[in-house]
């Protein structure tokens, strides 16, 4: 690399540094799609009828199946046909959202089944009825529970949110690549977007883990710090 | 004491299979107003799922539940949710909410159930606490506590909710041994403060000396019952004695009160 590589990098890190917010917005977005849809589906899953538990499997089947590039053109395709209007960013942060809605689900599952038969026994045995307990005592413990599984989700969903550059939302990728495309610098412009992604995913985590030790019950020691 | 002639709780006809397998075979008893019966029997007999069929936290084949002249419809949740509320449950490994301290897990039903404000529901908690001990323990979290003293925060917890009867699941089993004690003088107090309980237990001593009635079970039927100075006489020959008399043997009837 030499000096030209860096002014280049240099001259174009403001509209690259753009772009991380349009990223940072689309998973914090995706996120918070797939937590209001990913409780509601693993309680159905855990606590539903046969024929809910079979639609939540059905979901979870299907966008666990198919890879997020095809759901990215099926979704276009889909809005196109019904007359939404397509709007990348938006279509981008629906087709994360619903996937990452069936990963999450799965992550509060595992952490609803973990939890001992006893509490939910418990408060029924004192009268609760079965939506209190959940809301009181099963949702509080089985989502700090969900914390490590979660950072894990926003890492992979943080990386995964490159590909939406296809449908032309103005991410990282998609404005690194725009002046790669006419500078020819691509070693140097790729290294500051990974380096980008990589500082995204750390500052991430880091709040995350604070999350997690905050959200820690006292006495129970699971080993961190 | 004095005991009403109208029983508390009548349970009548309990049976119950899983997976085909007969657990309770027609249970019934009546508990009057201030009495302690006491379950006995060998591991597996049924008594901790007779216990979970009267507030149907495990739903009974057949049979019925009445608490003070009134049968329990168990299809309807609210009338369900509202007999619970009533009919305290001591559990084997507590149970307690681990992610809440002790004295919100005394508040938490005061508030959901009974829809009391959080200051009148702190103050009962506090109460509670204070009347088993351990009134400067409130705002320990279980993870804190000692075996005993989790039991006696989740024995707070259900008289908290001023229950009719109290059904406790082999309350000491889960224990160190130096720990039972602090438990079974709790109970103990109670009962001798009148308080209605059905207690599943092994420790023999406590049964002999404080339960008014015990019922003994075998393979999901209570094959005896009688005071414990009839069950348990040197030479009565019930099939209580000889239980008892092989618990002494292999030296767990526990500490004696």
């Amino acid at each position: 690399m030499c000096m030209n590589s860096l002014i280049t990098v240099w001259n174009a890190l403001p509209f690259i540094l753009g772009g991380s917010l349009v990223t940072i917005a689309n998973v914090c977005v995706a996120l918070g799609i797939g937590l209001a849809l990913g409780v509601p589906l693993a309680v159905g899953q855990c606590y539903g009828g046969p024929v809910v538990r079979r639609l939540v499997g059905l979901y979870v089947w299907f966008f666990r199946g198919v890879p997020i590039l095809v759901l990215l053109f099926l979704f276009f395709g889909l809005f196109v046909w019904i007359g939404l209007p397509v709007e990348p960013f938006m279509l981008s942060c629906v087709v994360l959202g619903l996937t990452s809605t069936a990963y999450q689900s799965q992550i509060f599952r595992g952490a609803i089944q973990s939890l001992p038969q006893g509490q939910l026994k418990a408060a029924r045995a004192l009268g609760m009825r079965d939506a209190v307990a959940l809301r009181c005592i099963i949702l509080p413990q089985a989502l700090r529970l969900s914390i490590p599984g979660w950072a894990n989700e926003f890492s992979i969903l943080l990386k995964d949110s490159a590909i939406c550059y296809v449908l032309g939302t103005q991410e990282i990728m998609a404005r690194t690549n725009f002046v790669a495309a006419r500078t020819h610098e691509h070693l140097a412009l790729f290294a500051a977007a990974g380096l980008l992604y990589f500082l995204i995913t750390l500052a991430g985590l880091h709040l995350l883990k604070r999350l997690e030790l905050k959200m820690q019950i006292p006495g129970y020691s699971a080993g961190m710090e | 004491m004095t005991q009403s002639v109208e029983p508390v709780l009548r349970v009548r006809g309990i049976s119950k299979s899983l997976s085909g397998k007969a657990i309770l075979k027609d249970c019934s008893m009546d508990v009057a107003r201030g009495e302690l019966k006491v379950l006995i029997g060998p591991s597996g007999a049924g008594k901790s799922t007779l216990l979970q069929c009267i507030n149907c936290l495990i739903p009974p084949d057949a049979g019925e539940i009445w608490l003070e002249n009134e049968k329990l419809a168990m299809h309807d949740r609210t009338s369900l949710c509202a007999f619970r509320a009533q009919v305290g449950m001591i559990f084997q490994d507590f149970n307690l909410f681990d992610h809440m301290t002790a004295e919100e897990n005394v508040a938490i039903a005061l508030r959901k159930v009974r829809g009391m404000s959080a200051h009148d529901a702190h103050r009962r908690a506090q109460e509670e606490l204070g009347r088993v001990g351990l009134g400067r323990r409130a705002s320990l979290y279980p993870a804190q506590l000692s075996g005993g003293q989790k039991q006696r925060v989740a024995i707070a917890r259900a008289l908290a909710m001023d229950p009719k009867v109290i059904l406790l699941d082999e309350p000491t089993s889960a224990l160190d041994p130096e720990l039972v004690g602090e438990v079974l003088a709790v109970i103990r107090d109670l009962s001798r403060g009148g308080m209605t309980m059905i207690m599943a237990t092994h420790q023999m001593d406590f049964a002999r000396a404080l339960a008014h009635e015990i019922l003994f079970m075998e393979r999901g039927v209570i094959i005896e019952r009688g005071t414990p100075a009839a069950l348990l006489a040197p030479g009565a020959g019930t099939r209580t004695q000889a239980f008892c008399t092989s618990l002494l043997d292999m030296g767990g009837a526990g500490e004696p009160l």
